[in-house]
């Protein structure tokens, strides 16, 4: 017998074998265990081998080609046919100034649109909660959903619609304000990339984000507000005493999920509205992977900066979730 | 005293309507912020081309027009890439939902045996991405390259949909389940009688979730099928004509724009550009006003518990 036993279920089996009719209790663990159970549950098995066989597929069988990180890669060649170069691409990679700069550039606009994505979608989600007349309470939120079912190439033409030089609704505003004084080519500026891609991924996601806050608003003990009211808490004082900390842990759930994808800055809005003077500030990480991999057809190189982006994302997740942990906050994991 | 508690509570009351005006001026101002753009495109696209060229227009065409639409219309391309605009999306979210669904209720089925690892194969890809490149020539070797599938196949099961949907089912009660089994009910029977119809709420959040994500999507079409115009996207070409008065302020809008040259009204690269915006959005949010009151449902669902 291959499969190891517990002696004292041997002796439990056969101390109550014949005595009684029980059935034999048989193993819950081993490979018979499990092959029994399989042929129980087939069908259950036939509903999913067949997306796992397509997992497996599509999503670990490229993960083989992180090989290619550590070789000269010739398409024209086998994978293992490839001649070997260490971490000559990393090296590479972490020398040249243009990855400090790309590397700069997907941090910040990252950081940016969480912090901003974060503080817009609760304060939305707070303001709409406090209004008191449901129908206009209703009306905004459709409104507010609406931009997230564009797709970012629509809401890239509205941006640089409204950000033109001519007649464009930005310049018009500020020009009649006294602001500014002649129109500014705001897509022309590489200082201005990164706010308007903050401003541009809010103004697409953030009614959307808020419906996660209002849904835990409406979790919130309503008596707790009632009680504050007769204590004479005013409005600001109940949101920030019993509001905000009732939706703390959603917001740290998100936070962390959100971390692990830090230098996931985003590629589309980046991509649409990058042009030739405010590229230095606008190639980040996923746009230098294109740019390497498939226009230069260096496909080492650009697997080892996604390599490195996935490691990275890796790292934060289990770094926040620890750190969420530590402070006794709801975790992910 | 009471003289102190009235000034209290009428202070709060003076508070309260403060903050009630600012709150409403706030939201009035989120309104226009969101709405302005669209309907600033909307007018365009409804205006006369060479009027639009003398600027000021905000929300209501000025000389009122659909040409610029019968132009776009006109494009035999636009009208193939609607199509295979439509097909992606309804294949897509067909397939996809159903694919999503099938394995989301073998794992919220307790006893089933292969219940952690799926989950588990699932939700690590969520964090564990291969990248563009393996991924692409993963897809050539594949053959996909080329091919309508490049659109449905990689992307069928999205991790959280399927959260969303297994939260769902292990919502329902187990009882009913249970007495099916009782009547002989198989698994497959207990899916597609039980589960599926009783899941309808959350199906069609993430069917609106996928056709959304489908619909909008150009990236692939951009990757893998930029050569072939029988297999490009609304998306795609909207962004082709985007990129082009981007960057050179002319290129293919422009030629666009002149080929249908001869004719006695104009249209512009703006106008065609704004027309063919309004006719790749609009589809997509004529539905979601039908189905919010189910996707807000979803999304909490698979916020919270996922």
């Amino acid at each position: 017998m291959a499969q190891p036993v517990n002696p004292i279920e041997v002796k439990e089996r056969i101390k109550y074998k014949g005595k009684h009719k029980v059935n034999l209790q048989r193993p819950k663990k081993g490979p018979k265990y499990f092959f029994r159970k399989c042929k129980e549950q087939k069908e259950l098995l036939w509903m999913s081998v067949p997306f796992l066989i397509w997992l497996f597929i599509f999503k670990y069988l490229p993960l083989g080609g992180w090989v290619m990180a550590f070789q000269n890669f010739r398409p024209a060649r086998g994978f293992l046919d490839q001649e070997w170069a260490g971490f000559d691409n990393f090296r590479f990679l972490f020398g040249s100034e243009r990855f400090l700069e790309i590397m700069r550039n997907t941090l910040a606009m990252s950081i940016i649109n969480l912090v901003l994505g974060f503080v817009t979608a609760v304060t939305l989600a707070v303001l709409l909660n406090e209004l008191r007349n449901i129908t206009f309470k209703r009306v905004v939120q459709t409104i507010s959903y609406m931009p997230h079912f564009l797709s970012w190439v629509v809401v890239a033409g509205l941006v640089s619609t409204a950000l033109s030089m001519d007649d464009g609704i930005i310049n018009t505003v500020l020009l009649n304000l006294g602001i500014i004084d002649t129109p500014v080519m705001w897509l022309g500026v590489g200082h201005y990339f990164w706010g308007i891609i903050g401003a541009s991924d809010v103004w697409k996601s953030v009614g959307w984000n808020s419906i996660i806050y209002l849904a835990a608003m409406t979790m919130i003990d309503q008596e707790q507000y009632e009680a504050a009211e007769i204590d004479g808490a005013s409005r600001m004082q109940r949101i920030w005493y019993i509001t905000l900390p009732g939706i703390k842990p959603v917001v740290v759930i998100l936070l962390i999920m959100n971390i692990g994808y830090i230098l996931e800055s985003g590629f589309e809005a980046q991509y649409l509205l990058m042009n030739s003077m405010n590229m230095d500030f606008a190639e980040n990480l996923d746009i230098y992977v294109l740019r390497y991999g498939i226009s230069m057809a260096n496909f080492s190189l650009a697997t080892a900066a996604g390599m490195f982006k996935t490691i990275i994302s890796f790292i934060f997740l289990f770094g926040a979730n620890k750190i969420a942990e530590k402070l006794g906050e709801a975790r992910l994991f | 005293m009471s003289l102190l508690r009235r000034l209290a509570g009428k202070r709060r009351g003076i508070d309260d309507l403060i903050f009630d005006s600012v709150n409403i001026l706030l939201m009035l101002i989120l309104v226009v912020v969101m709405l302005y753009p669209m309907l600033n495109t909307l007018a365009i696209s409804l205006n006369d081309a060479t009027d639009t060229v003398r600027g000021g227009l905000h929300i209501l065409p000025r000389s009122f027009t659909t040409h610029n639409y019968t132009h776009v219309f006109n494009e035999a391309q636009v009208i193939r890439a609607g199509i295979t605009s439509v097909l992606r999306t309804v294949v897509g979210t067909g397939l996809g939902v159903f694919a999503s669904a099938m394995v989301a209720y073998t794992i919220s089925r307790p006893h089933f045996i292969l219940k952690r690892f799926t989950t588990l194969a699932f939700v690590l890809t969520m964090y564990m991405n291969a990248g563009l490149i393996p991924t692409y020539l993963l897809n050539r070797e594949l053959g996909l390259i080329g091919s309508f599938w490049v659109y449905i196949l990689p992307t069928l099961i999205g991790v959280f949909n399927l959260i969303v949907i297994r939260s769902f089912i292990e919502g329902l009660p187990e009882t009913i389940f249970e007495s099916a089994r009782m009547d002989g009910a198989g698994e497959f029977v207990q899916f597609f009688k039980i589960a599926l119809p009783l899941a309808v709420p959350v199906i069609a959040t993430v069917s609106l979730f996928v056709a959304v994500g489908q619909w909008n999507q150009w990236f692939d079409v951009f990757i893998y099928n930029s050569s072939i115009p029988e297999l490009s996207t609304l998306q795609y070409e909207l962004m082709k004509v985007l990129q082009s008065t981007n960057t050179s302020g002319g290129g293919a809008a422009d030629s666009f724009a002149d080929s249908l040259g001869g004719q006695v009204e104009m249209v512009t690269p703006q106008s065609v550009r704004a027309a063919m915006t309004v006719v790749v959005s609009v589809p997509i949010i004529m539905v979601y006003p039908f189905l919010q009151k189910y996707f807000v449902k979803g999304l909490t669902l698979g916020g919270v518990k996922g």
